[in-house]
């Protein structure tokens, strides 16, 4: 089943002014379960296609459905909420609370989504370990290295139990080894969990272990592979 | 945990958030301090007109205050008692006997408020007897004695019993003259009271005018100055036959005075707030221009504006509530403590000797004003943090999370 529906998206920037056509009619399926890596060269409109998808920016044309949910013209409280409970986000420079823990970080989540405090320690604890951070649980951010700093993020971003987690150039900024090791965490998850993972990524590592890749070239869907 | 967030993020940048506590801390200090000093200075000077013989009331015949004729007395004093004996916000009065003249000395003549007083009864309201600062205040038997203040007493060029003559109209509009010895000199705060008042024993004033025992005026002092209006009211009925007016009618000057610093404390406290609401602004957008990716995230993974505008005005409510109470606090210990000792200000002692008021200060501050305060802080520190609340959630979040 189709989890992500994109139909003939088009975004254009400075409508007004010079317009810039970051996409061109995109038409998407990412079902349930696929480990999806989106490619292609700068300005090809891959974080373009990735933030209408997260809902964070929306379409000048097109329509995008997310788990049977026509988001297209929802307002912004409205999608904020639908990224809350449906969206799971890793950020490329990790994108943690400072002030706050490990475990408070991946909390924060589920708090703003009215868990109780039992439930919320819970979850965090579990998450962690599973992401092989249960002994860094009360450190903060600047206290742990890039790597544990995103698997935190990876954490936070299934810890309101999406329906899919979006990546945006999540190892960008990781040596091999946490790349590697980031990536073995996220590929059992969604191995074990039918968890929905969609990347931008330029990193060949993560197009390596992808097993779907589409790439982007100036705004349209150059190829879709599945390997 | 939105309020968690927002306390740690407070400390984030301590230097930051430490001078702008420091600051708030300062400006309530100040605006606190500079309103005990006004009215401190103000209950002052009023407090001194009304103790030096101004009364919280005073109480004519009416035609007396149009030419300050001492033909004009209250012929039915034994109903005055009374009806004063029986208003319970009464403290205590006394009776005077007014003439205007002049008092010559060897060197010098000027002209004068003659107060014929009873010495026993006035020492009960006015504060003179207090301000003695040479000689004695009618404690003899002796006759013809006069206290005057030390500014006439520089002028006419004499000192303790040295004898002054007295010259005045009478009840009949005749000219007397009388020598009177310089048995007490005195000095208020006012500097031009002392210069144009004199204090003689009624009984020697009414021996020299040739008449029996008159009252021109009635000074009344109250336990409480709040009680003047609904008192004055009460002795206007019981008393209709005569002309009673408060503090503030004989005086208007006081009043205006009054409301002038009144009006001149909003101006200073406006601009103290001023310049917190723009320190404040000014951290708080700092602080959320810093933090825009991590706002964006928020924003991103589905924190709402509504939270993310509280968590910001949290965190500016929090350095108003600790830098607020320091303020209070510093400022209840400082107006506290010069309450008691007082400023001595007598630098500029003779500028304030001229207005009456003192040349040490007392500060005052009625415990409202401290609750006041704190709420306008809070409610500016709050207004202040609208605007970089706003522009948090006006940001583009998809930009925002990518920034460096």
């Amino acid at each position: 089943m189709s989890l992500i529906q994109v139909t003939n998206v088009h975004r254009v920037y400075n409508e007004t002014d010079i317009p810039v056509s970051a996409l061109k009619g995109v038409n998407l399926s990412i079902n349930e379960g696929e480990f999806t890596a989106i490619v292609g060269p700068s300005g090809s409109g891959k974080t373009t296609l990735l933030n209408i998808i997260g809902g964070l920016d929306s379409a000048t044309d097109g329509s995008l459905e997310v788990a049977g949910k026509n988001i297209t013209h929802l307002a912004t409280n409205e999608l904020i909420d639908f990224r809350l409970n449906n969206i799971g986000f890793v950020f490329q420079a990790y994108n943690l609370i400072p002030v706050l823990t490990a475990k408070e970080n991946v909390e924060f989540i589920m708090l703003l989504q009215g868990w109780e405090k039992n439930k919320r320690e819970q979850r965090a604890m579990q998450l962690l370990e599973e992401v092989g951070l249960k002994e860094k649980v009360n450190s903060k951010p600047s206290q742990m290295s890039g790597g544990q700093q995103q698997r935190v993020a990876v954490a936070r971003a299934l810890a309101s139990h999406p329906k899919f987690v979006l990546a945006d150039e999540p190892t960008a900024n990781l040596d091999s080894a946490s790349t590697n090791n980031l990536l073995d965490i996220m590929v059992e998850l969604n191995q074990r969990e039918q968890m929905t993972f969609v990347f931008s990524t330029h990193d060949q590592r993560v197009i390596d272990r992808a097993r779907r890749v589409i790439t982007l070239e100036d705004g349209q869907i150059k190829s879709d592979i599945y390997k | 945990m939105i309020q968690k967030i927002a306390w740690k993020n407070v400390w984030r940048n301590k230097l930051r958030s430490i001078i702008l506590i420091t600051s708030i801390a300062l400006g309530i200090w100040a605006g606190l301090f500079m309103m005990s000093l006004t009215t401190g200075l103000n209950t002052q000077r009023i407090g001194n007109a009304i103790n030096s013989g101004l009364g919280h009331i005073q109480i004519h015949h009416p035609e007396y205050t149009k030419e300050y004729n001492p033909k004009y007395f209250i012929k039915d004093t034994a109903l005055l008692s009374q009806t004063l004996s029986q208003i319970p916000t009464i403290k205590s009065w006394s009776y005077h006997n007014n003439f205007t003249g002049m008092i010559a000395s060897p060197t010098s003549g000027y002209g004068v408020a003659l107060i014929g007083i009873n010495p026993l009864t006035e020492k009960n309201t006015t504060s003179i007897h207090t301000k003695i600062i040479s000689g004695t205040y009618f404690t003899s038997d002796k006759k013809n004695q006069i206290v005057i203040g030390e500014k006439l007493a520089r002028k006419l060029k004499v000192e303790l019993n040295n004898k002054i003559v007295v010259t005045f109209q009478d009840t009949s509009n005749n000219i007397i003259s009388g020598a009177f010895r310089v048995t007490g000199i005195y000095k208020t705060a006012s500097s031009s009271f002392d210069e144009s008042i004199a204090f003689l024993n009624k009984k020697d004033l009414e021996k020299l005018a040739g008449t029996s025992s008159i009252v021109n005026e009635v000074i009344v002092f109250l336990d409480d100055v709040k009680d003047v209006a609904p008192t004055k009211n009460n002795l206007s009925t019981s008393l209709p036959m005569l002309q009673v007016r408060s503090w503030d009618d004989i005086s208007p000057e006081l009043g205006y005075a009054n409301e002038l610093m009144s009006i001149a404390l909003s101006v200073f406290i406006l601009i103290i707030i001023l310049a917190m609401s723009f320190g404040i602004i000014n951290t708080m957008l700092m602080a959320v221009l810093e933090r825009k990716r991590e706002l964006g995230m928020l924003i991103s993974v589905g924190m709402n504006k509504r939270k993310v505008f509280s968590m910001i005005l949290n965190e500016t409510l929090y350095i108003s509530l600790i830098g607020g109470p320091i303020g209070i606090i510093g400022a209840w210990a400082t107006i506290n403590h010069f309450g008691k000792v007082g400023i001595n200000l007598s630098s500029m002692g003779k500028g304030l000797d001229s207005l009456g008021i003192g040349s040490i200060i007392y500060t005052k501050l009625d415990s409202q004003m401290y609750l006041t305060i704190t709420i306008v802080v809070v409610l500016t520190a709050l207004l202040a943090s609208i605007y970089p609340s706003l522009r948090a959630l006006r940001m583009n979040a998809a930009e925002a999370v990518r920034q460096n």
